[in-house]
């Protein structure tokens, strides 16, 4: 029914061609920035038509990001995003759906949305901006706020226990689970086209400074001085190493793990990461110990875990298929008369 | 009858009930079956029903349950009713008060006693009225309804309808508890003995139920046909009744629910538009059945969303919409409050949405089983901003078909959401349809934009048309690619716009939009009555039929009154207002605290008088006649 329009030699696109002609207007400084540019350097990439893709996004400073993309775009209501692509996806499995959220939007009260996506594991893509902070209302904390923190809200400290958004996702049965940061481009691009290229939804949590409200929250993760003994990069079928001069290593003792020094154990006895189990992505999202406490673990970036599982845009347009295979195309005269009429006149 | 052998005996009953049972003529009867929420009561109801509308009759049909699916066995509380009118007459309303009551048990006598008119037939399970029933419906110590002679005034049928239900299935090899359901099918036979009612239907309806369980469909045909031969044999003397086929508009009829009619003109009006339906819902009394029947009919490229929750199956329906289909969401009251804030992002994206409320009692959760009609403010006005809807609403069964396939012709003609308003009592309620062939469907005009941009030129997204509606420009067209949102738009660019006196400008063009669609409805029409004259009754909804056999009623004994019965709520018919002012009183009967009776009163300063009732029951059609026989003073 939809048919794309082809031109017999289509340009190729360049980013350029991926910036719409509206003011960007998120503050001086602001990660969004960043992570604007490599979504737009990405597109080109990805061998679709910009009238192939959409960006939905909820409310938040992130959320203006449809605007700023030469693609169709829905900038919706809070939280509601991930519950909109999801009718859109159904509707129209031929585009490519990109949601465009943040901590508050798709965690607090867009949560119960976001888990019902993972589980239904339609093919769109989830770029979730987490700042730990309200940015657009101005400082109020967030549901990945840590313990303690002070905010416009909680001047005596935050004492809700915080969200840890991954352990969440993979709880909730996602089948792409991503981390990554505004301050690393090289990076952010690679796993935005890893998620681009995973079947089903994929959760890119992105973690993006707020300079405004939670100036370096991520600081010690994404500072050339800390980066390296503070973040574990995860690459397929390498080994856990970290460390100022990848001089450490994480290998699991039973199911606990442990840092361990790679003067004294070998690397081929650390732990070798695998995106396709289960097991271990279940403990590596518990990599989330607060950077200043005394043994922490590092704090993994890259893909996590990644699985093959149905899609709901392909099952939920299957069944109509299938009915109609079953039962042919609707009758829809048939329908109205029923099984039992009677006559008069 | 000492002496006389079984079949001797056998014989002689039937004799004696040829010469006691007469066939009575009457031009209209109303049963209400009443027992315990697991009784089977509306299987026992719908299955006479359709044999009676098989056989001709017009029909009107009340289901009244509790909300609990197992309410304690044998309270109050647990009672389930099935009330249905049906005549050799035109029938509008299931009836004010009941010819016949069947009662499985005592507290289903105590709760309905009051619907029964005086004189009227009471068919008792006495195995329900043992003293445990009798306790558990509340009846003091001692006292048995049915033995101290309170019913003297109706004519008392006793049967121990478990007794003659085991003794039918002994030997079959079913347990005490399976034997035990299939009680109603006993009741259903007798019934059916009693109206003359053959019961091929019903017993291909049993095989069709059960197919994988053989074993229940001999059970259950075995006991109905025991209840019809309990008829023929007992030697109570029973009258039976003859209800001869009603005189209808000619045509081809069919049985219609009110749910099942808005599925199908979801359906019809899908196929007439060409676009696919994509239904997002979460289950809710009473607008799951809608979902129920949609997602038997995929095959009509039907995709229904169950939803996690009610503002996610408004928003993917939105968001199905934005891709180009036919986006539909329905629930009652507390869902639809919940998809407020959602419904004015479609009205602010000016995107086409079908919203369905069948309406329940409220506030909160109210009365979840009980019909009401106090949701109408709320589709007017229950949204943050100055935010319009259209709304229409159904007035009976088979008119959720037309009703809400005009919902749909609006929502994607004019691209706004528009609410569709039906209740319990007509959602559940069920009655003949002559119902349309495709061919006479309307079609509904549908048009994505294309790109017909010259070089240079930008896509206007809120440029709009005489309609004043946007284009609907879906993702995938090239050279189309927008944005749009909840943030108050720019006129014709879409842009976002913190512009003050573009801000007013935009809240008055949608309202200009909604108001537009009068241009585009059929003119308001009495739909009884003269043209002019004392007393004008306007009503909206499931009222329509009590209205009906009110003005009926009150013709035959002279007094004349008009009606109009509103569908389209906003905008209203262009010619309402003119209509209202040619009648010196206007009476408008709601089942609410008085809604339309106000938007009346603001819209054309008309000294409207309110009739309400608030009790999660509709009219009845003499309580509507004694109101109007006053005005006609």
């Amino acid at each position: 029914m939809f048919t794309m329009s082809t031109t017999l030699e289509t340009p190729k696109l360049t980013a350029k061609d991926f910036v719409t002609d509206q003011e960007v207007r998120w503050c001086p400084g602001c990660g969004d920035y960043s992570i604007l540019k490599q979504v737009q350097s990405v597109m080109p990439e990805l061998g679709l038509k910009r009238e192939e893709i959409v960006f939905v996004s909820g409310i938040g400073c992130s959320s203006r990001f449809p605007y700023y993309m030469e693609t169709y775009g829905m900038h919706s209501i809070h939280g509601r995003a991930t519950a909109i692509a999801t009718g859109l996806k159904s509707a129209r499995p031929d585009l490519s759906v990109w949601i465009i959220t943040g901590d508050g939007d798709s965690l607090s009260i867009g949560g119960n949305h976001l888990i019902h996506l993972l589980r239904r594991n339609p093919d769109v893509n989830v770029l979730l901006f987490n700042n730990e902070i309200y940015g657009l209302t101005k400082g109020q904390y967030s549901p990945t706020s840590p313990e303690g923190k002070i905010t416009k809200s909680s001047p005596m400290g935050v004492i809700d226990h915080p969200f840890n958004p991954l352990a969440l996702c993979l709880g909730a049965s996602g089948t792409f689970i991503a981390r990554s940061m505004d301050r690393d481009p090289v990076h952010l691009r690679t796993m935005l086209m890893r998620a681009n290229q995973h079947k089903g939804t994929s959760l890119l949590e992105i973690y993006q400074n707020c300079n405004v409200f939670n100036d370096g929250a991520f600081e010690i993760f994404t500072e050339k001085s800390s980066k390296k003994t503070e973040t574990l990069m995860l690459e397929q079928g390498k080994p856990l190493v970290f460390g100022e001069h990848a001089d450490k290593g994480i290998k699991l003792d039973g199911f606990t793990p442990r840092i361990v020094n790679l003067a004294d154990v070998s690397v081929n006895d650390l732990w070798i990461h695998d995106e396709r189990d289960l097991g271990k992505a279940t403990l590596l999202v518990r990599f989330f110990d607060d950077p200043s406490a005394a043994n922490h673990l590092p704090r993994p970036f890259g893909i996590f875990y990644e699985e093959d599982r149905a899609c709901y845009d392909d099952q939920i347009n299957a069944q109509v298929e299938q009915a109609v295979a079953e039962k042919g195309v609707g009758d829809l005269d048939g329908l109205l008369r029923g099984k039992n009429t009677w006559a008069i006149g | 009858m000492k002496g006389f052998s079984d079949e001797g005996k056998t014989f002689f009953r039937l004799l004696m009930n040829t010469m006691n049972t007469s066939f009575e003529s009457r031009k209209h009867v109303v049963i209400l079956f009443a027992g315990d929420s697991g009784d089977g009561i509306q299987l026992t109801g719908t299955q006479f029903t359709a044999v009676s509308a098989l056989h001709g009759n017009d029909i009107s049909t009340f289901p009244n349950f509790p909300a609990e699916i197992r309410a304690p066995q044998g309270t109050l509380a647990g009672v389930s009713g099935f009330q249905l009118h049906f005549g050799s007459v035109e029938i509008h309303t299931p009836g004010d008060a009941a010819d016949v009551l069947v009662v499985m048990n005592a507290a289903a006598l105590k709760a309905n006693l009051k619907q029964l008119k005086q004189g009227g037939t009471i068919i008792a399970n006495t195995d329900g009225f043992d003293p445990k029933n009798l306790k558990l419906a509340k009846f003091p110590d001692g006292v048995n309804p049915l033995r101290d002679g309170s019913l003297a005034g109706f004519r008392l049928l006793e049967v121990d309808v478990t007794k003659v239900t085991r003794n039918a299935l002994a030997g079959s090899g079913l347990g005490t508890k399976e034997t035990d359901r299939s009680k109603n099918m006993f009741v259903l036979g007798l019934i059916c003995w009693m109206y003359n009612r053959p019961l091929e239907k019903i017993i291909e309806f049993l095989k069709e139920q059960f197919r994988k369980r053989p074993e229940l469909i001999e059970a259950n045909e075995k006991v109905l046909r025991a209840g019809y031969a309990y008829g023929d044999t007992t030697e109570t003397p029973m009258t039976r009744f003859e209800v001869a086929a009603a005189k209808l508009k000619s045509g081809t009829y069919r049985s219609i629910m009110g749910n099942q009619a808005t599925a199908y003109g979801l359906i019809a009006a899908a196929k007439q538009s060409g676009l696919s339906l994509f239904y997002g819902t979460y289950p809710i009394t009473p607008a799951s059945d809608i979902l129920h029947e949609l997602s038997k009919h995929k095959n009509f490229g039907i995709k229904t969303f169950q939803a996690e929750d009610e503002i996610a199956a408004v928003t993917a329906a939105i968001g199905a919409s934005f891709g180009g289909s036919l986006g539909v969401t329905a629930s009652s009251g507390p869902g639809i409050a919940l998809k407020a804030e959602a419904i004015g992002l479609a009205t602010m994206m000016e995107l086409p949405l079908v919203i369905c409320n069948v309406q329940r009692g409220g506030p909160s959760t109210g009365l979840p089983t009980k019909t009401e009609q106090a949701d109408l403010l709320q589709a007017l006005y229950g949204r943050n901003g100055e935010c319009p809807v259209p709304v229409v609403a159904a007035c009976s069964p088979s008119d959720c078909f037309e009703t809400v396939f005009e919902a749909t012709r609006i929502a994607v003609e004019h691209l706004t959401p528009v609410f569709f308003l039906s209740d319990g009592y007509i959602a559940n309620g069920a009655e003949p349809w002559a119902f349309p062939q495709t061919a006479d469907l309307p079609k509904i005009q549908v048009q994505f934009a294309t790109n017909t941009l010259a070089q240079g030129e930008k896509f206007l997204p809120y440029k709009r048309n005489e309609k004043l509606a946007r284009a609907w420009a879906i993702p995938g067209t090239a050279g189309l690619e927008h944005r749009i949102g909840g943030i108050e738009k720019e006129h014709e660019t879409g842009n976002i716009s913190y512009d003050p006196d573009n801000h007013e400008f935009m809240v008055k063009l949608r309202a200009a939009r909604v108001a537009k669609i009068a241009e585009y409805i059929p003119e308001q029409k009495l739909d009884s009555g003269p043209d002019a004259g004392k007393v004008l009754v306007v009503g909206w909804g499931s009222t329509y039929g009590a209205i009906k056999t009110a003005l009926i009623e009150l013709r035959e004994m002279g007094l004349d009154a008009s009606h109009a019965h509103i569908r389209y709520l906003n905008p209203f018919p262009k010619n309402l207002g003119d209509l209202l002012k040619k009648f010196d009183r206007v009476l408008v009967p709601e089942m609410n605290n008085g809604q339309l009776v106000k938007i009346l009163r603001d819209q054309f300063l008309i000294d409207a008088i309110a009739m309400n009732k608030i009790k999660g029951i509709p009219f009845t059609a003499t309580e509507l006649k004694n109101r109007i026989a006053e005005l006609l003073k």
